[in-house]
């Protein structure tokens, strides 16, 4: 398949470098430093994220317990350290909301977007760099909003990170006015950074392939990347419409979702899943580039079913868009929709199916090296497996009956976002840590790191499947109100526990991640001796990236390949012709 | 019961052993996926782990390989999808309301459940109705069939004995039904959050025998209850 | 627009702040109080009165406290909601406040004491009530399960706030007069009370017997207003002589 553009002979190349630190470090239009930006940025708000969790996680353990440390909290969230119900549910809010729109997706797409895609397709730097700088900077601002949110009176946002009307577009029903506020304006210009983003993801990868970078010779990492950016380009303005709307029917009387004078509380949810379901798969498909990308390298085989993976990541791109309704199977919408809604969720089980299934027979016949990112990505196949699992319970309408709004649906949903996403960017954190930094990682407390969290993590939300299925609902504060939830305080004790061991494990992470940055072995151009463009040049690469335009010769994940005998991989720049003394008989397609 | 257990509860009601039915196929299904997916991911990790000496399997893919894995798990969703289908509309489909159900109106409110009961005319909407805060009395054995909304925000009527839940929405009526098989009493819970009371929505359900049904009733119609 | 996007952010948070304003919210005791110093003309004259009801008086509702056991437990017998008391042609709980008549632009201080409801046994004490604008509302739960509390005013910012423990106290303050802020409690319908707001401390809530008795006025003549939650108001014009006491009389009737 020949590209869709001819790649650009790029001439901005490395050149002395006179900016000063402000345009450097701060304003810089460099895709390498916007990508660590929003790493920085994410990691902070991964934490506080991880910290509202913290909070939810007592309150069921230690029901009306004070909180160790709880007297900080003014009396409006916690008086005496008890932690009221109306802090209790704005925690619940804010700890979806954060993680969602502040952490993971940034951390998938803010961070590999910008920082993978110019290096691994052979650019100097993205199409747009003055708009890429401005997606991070416009970023800031809906973050700082975001943790505003938290001072304001009334209390931040409560009525869920799904924020169904009408409870949260009258400040009658929760008592939240600013909060709820900030939060939809927070959001819209979060939105707006996603779309600056995405829109120059695209046209990066449509336009500024290297020569010989051809469709189909792109890592899945950047197949993944670019088809999000399309999910993102054309989900986020539905979410924006969405929640101005619901500001509207706050401050502006009107009635969209308000059923008093004639609107639809079912609208709002059309309008947020239509969105929310391609958010999703919006923070599991980048996970899976980088999986694919890892895996090979960690198995030194090239990736099983490479085509089949791409239009794996297309089907799911595209089947995403006509699932939105399973979220919404017991609203009240017609169940004969329910049931095309059923048809479609099933249907998207099989391409998620099939990238398993080729992941594993990546493995099979392979070298295996355990190195810290391929601890992360194969615990992300296994724990992805076990998400995914149980999403067909929920798509079984009958079954999702029962479930609906339990537990279970919390186990399946953190499966895939923490079990699948988290591990996913903790293994892509360390693998292109020393690209970024150009020092590695300790492997020792990378190792530690990974033990621990997986323990824990399997500790903490395996348990919510069963919680689940004994009927314990979702977003409740006090279990012990129902006498057949009574049982299950042990079960929510222990969770806790785990749970606190497990935030306290990722310390680990933080001190590697801090230390190593300023005491990590300085890492040589290609530490995992993989097969990508990036590493290609200098770790970090200088401004411009190479001093000229690569040229690509070579497929992905050509490891191992009978065409080279003197090193097990074989670098996508390498041409077989330039290795002295070879016939090119048998060139990569 | 054991809370880590991977059965589900016991039910009272009709349909509960059809949904039940449906989970444990999917359970065994899902199951066996998992064994074989999770013991091959640690086999081939033990077995093609580094050592000196092992040589790779150099392979771009087999797509006969992909055929198997795309039309297996093609089959067995759809399968599954059918039978789901079915159940479906037997609970929830519009038509699927027993004749000669029992009509009981719920108020879903922050944060209590009004149920309103029909009156010695036997249809709900008369004056005749009464009211009761937090109270489900239904008999054994006979469908009642509710018909739902909301006063202020969105609730979930949530039986999880019965499996029977269904979002009541403000500004909406919406009928659901079930047929209660065991005397007892059952909790109400509200599934869908709705503000700081949430967790207090709380109810009990009780399945009288028809004779202990009858009785209830005549006390309850002559003790006006606050609606 | 980079270099802009700080000063928004800043901008933003300066107008969620703006929210904030008002004193309905506060959490701490004794809020914006009005400007110290003017505390206005007082005297030694007093409006006394009964408040009378004629006719047959409506029956109360009873209240089923049948799923909240702890609140039930501490009532005995059929439990009725005091919606309209009458004893002997006389009605209780009926808010008697001055409407007009005071010298204008007479500002009064509010006391830091607070009014206290309770709620116990599921039902709120008192039932009616006045308090001045700035005066600190002490919102007490006495019962072992969660009341939320909710105000629903028209001219002041409400609240909204749950009270999950026994013993909690919560405060609360109003910034502007108003007759009357319905209270209610989200978690047991029945549970309703009023609050009227005031600008000035001339106001009292009938007791058992129908009687009031507002005192520290200065000589004037006043039209004060009766106001009961299901019966409709009732207004009187009544003359205070220098340090003596104006009577009023104000009879309701069945229909509000």
């Amino acid at each position: 398949m020949t590209s869709l553009a001819t790649p650009v002979e790029s001439h901005v190349q490395a050149h002395p470098d006179n900016r000063s630190f402000i345009q450097k470090y701060i304003f810089s239009t460099d895709h390498k430093i916007i990508g660590i930006q929003f790493l920085l940025m994410s990691l902070l708000f991964l934490t506080v994220g991880g910290m509202l969790a913290m909070i939810i996680r007592w309150q069921l353990g230690y029901p009306n317990k004070p909180l160790p440390g709880g007297t900080v909290l003014p009396e409006t969230m916690a008086p005496g350290g008890v932690i009221l119900p109306e802090f209790y549910t704005s925690a619940v809010t804010m700890h979806g909301t954060i993680m969602v729109f502040f952490a993971i997706m940034p951390l998938l797409v803010g961070v590999f977007g910008n920082f993978l895609i110019p290096l691994k397709i052979g650019a100097p730097d993205m199409a747009f760099p003055r708009i890429n700088m401005a997606s991070f900077w416009v970023a800031v601002p809906a973050g700082i909003l975001m943790i505003a949110g938290f001072f304001v009176e009334g209390g931040h946002a409560s009525a869920g990170w799904t924020s169904y009307a009408p409870l949260s577009a009258d400040p009658e029903y929760t008592g939240v006015t600013a909060g709820q506020r900030i939060w939809c304006v927070s959001l819209i210009v979060l939105g707006l950074s996603s779309i600056l983003g995405s829109m120059n993801y695209i046209t990066t990868v449509i336009n500024m392939r290297a020569p010989g970078m051809t469709w189909f010779r792109l890592p899945l990492s950047i197949w993944a990347l670019f088809i999000t950016s399309i999910l993102v380009l054309l989900a986020i303005p539905i979410l924006s419409g969405a929640v101005i709307m619901l500001l509207f029917d706050d401050v502006l009387g009107t009635h969209f979702f308000l059923p008093a004078q004639g609107g639809q509380p079912l609208l709002w949810q059309h309008l947020f899943w239509f969105f929310g379901h391609p958010e999703v798969y919006i923070l599991i498909l980048p996970a899976m580039g980088f999986v694919s990308d890892i895996l090979s390298n960690g198995a030194r085989k090239p990736i099983f079913g490479y085509h089949s993976m791409v239009y794996a990541l297309i089907a799911i791109g595209f089947l995403g868009w006509i699932v939105w309704g399973h979220h919404m199977f017991q609203s009240g919408m017609n169940p004969t929709l329910g049931t095309s809604f059923m048809i479609s969720t099933m249907l998207i089980a099989v391409p998620s199916a099939i990238k398993v299934f080729n992941w594993l027979g990546t493995l099979w016949g392979g070298k295996i090296r355990f190195h810290v990112p391929m601890m992360h990505a194969l615990a992300f196949v296994s724990m992805f497996v076990i998400g995914g699992l149980s999403g067909v319970f929920m798509a079984s309408t009958p079954v999702d009956i029962y479930i609906h709004d339990t537990y279970f649906i919390v186990a399946h949903l953190h499966y895939v976002l923490f079990g699948g996403s988290l591990f996913a960017i903790f293994g892509a954190v360390t693998f292109w840590y020393p690209k970024m930094f150009g020092r590695m990682m300790n492997p020792t407390l990378g190792k530690i790191h990974f033990v621990l969290t997986f323990v824990f993590y399997n500790l903490v939300f395996f348990p919510m499947h069963q919680l689940g299925l004994q009927g314990h609902m979702r977003r409740i504060y006090d279990p012990t109100i129902y006498d057949f939830l009574k049982p299950l305080g042990g079960l929510n004790r222990f969770i806790t526990i785990s749970a606190f061991l497990l935030f306290a494990s990722q310390l680990l992470f933080a001190y590697n991640f801090i230390v190593s940055w300023f005491r990590g072995k300085k890492a040589p151009a290609n530490p995992w001796e993989d097969t990508g463009l990036e590493w290609t040049t200098p770790s970090p690469p200088p401004h411009g990236n190479w001093p000229a335009t690569p040229h690509v010769h070579q497929p992905p994940y050509e490891f191992n390949s009978p065409h080279v005998k003197e090193s097990d991989f074989l670098p996508q720049t390498q041409s077989l012709d330039a290795i002295p003394g070879r016939s090119s008989a048998g060139a990569a397609h | 019961m054991n809370p880590l257990s991977w059965m589900l509860p016991p039910s009272a009601s009709t349909f509960a052993g059809d949904i039940d039915r449906l989970y444990y196929l999917i359970l065994i299904i899902t199951g066996i996926a998992f064994v074989v997916v999770q013991v091959g991911l640690v086999w081939f990790l033990i077995k093609y782990r580094d050592r000196p000496g092992r040589t790779v399997h150099y392979t771009h893919g087999s797509v006969k390989a992909e055929v198997i894995w795309t039309a297996v798990p093609t089959v067995t969703v759809v399968i599954i999808g059918l039978l789901s289908g079915r159940v479906w509309n037997q609970i929830k489909g519009r038509e699927s309301v027993p004749e000669n159900a029992l009509p009981i109106s719920i108020l879903a409110k922050q944060f209590e459940w009004h149920v309103t009961y029909p009156g010695p005319d036997g249809v709900t909407g008369g004056s005749d109705d009464f009211t009761i805060r937090n109270q489900l009395h239904v008999p054994v054995g006979r469908a009642v069939v509710m018909s739902m909304t909301a006063e202020d925000v969105i609730h979930a009527f949530n039986v999880p004995a019965f499996r029977l839940k269904q979002d009541v929405v403000p500004g909406m009526t919406i009928r659901a039904w079930f047929q209660a098989t065991e005397p007892g009493t059952y909790e109400l819970g509200c599934a869908e959050l709705c503000g700081l009371g949430h967790y207090r929505m709380r109810a009990v359900v009780t399945v009288h025998a028809q004779d202990e049904y009858d009785q209830w009733m005549r006390t309850a119609r002559q003790t006006t209850a606050q609606r | 627009m980079t270099r802009l996007s700080p000063w928004i952010s800043v901008g933003l948070v300066l107008v969620a702040c703006g929210e904030k304003k008002g004193a309905g919210g506060a959490d701490t005791t004794a809020t914006a109080a009005p400007a110290p110093a003017a505390a206005g003309p007082t005297g030694g004259g007093s409006i006394t009165g009964t408040v009378k009801f004629s006719g047959t008086a409506p029956a109360n509702p009873t209240i089923d406290m049948s799923e909240e056991a702890a609140c039930k437990a501490k009532h005995s017998g059929t439990i009725t909601d005091p919606q309209v008391v009458v004893n002997g042609g006389n009605l209780a709980n009926a808010f008697v406040y001055v409407k007009s008549g005071l010298p204008a632009g007479a500002t009064y201080t509010a006391p830091s004491t607070p009014v206290v409801i309770d709620q116990n046994g599921c039902l709120y004490a008192p039932r009616v009530f006045g308090i001045m604008v700035g005066q600190p509302l002490e919102i007490r739960n006495s019962d072992p399960v969660l009341h939320n509390i909710k105000a629903v005013p028209t001219a002041n910012r409400g609240f909204n706030i749950s009270q999950p423990t026994e013993g909690m106290k919560t405060t609360r303050t109003f910034d502007t007069p108003e007759v009357m802020v319905p209270l209610e409690c989200n978690v047991h319908s029945w549970m309703n009370a009023h609050v009227g707001v005031m600008s000035h401390p001339f106001f009292a809530v009938s007791g058992e017997n129908g009687s009031f008795s507002i005192t520290g006025l200065p000589a004037g003549t006043y039209e004060i207003e009766a106001w009961h939650e299901k019966l409709g108001t009732r207004t009187a014009t009544v003359t205070v002589p220098e340090g003596g006491a104006g009577t009023a009389e104000l009879t309701f009737g069945p229909a509000a």
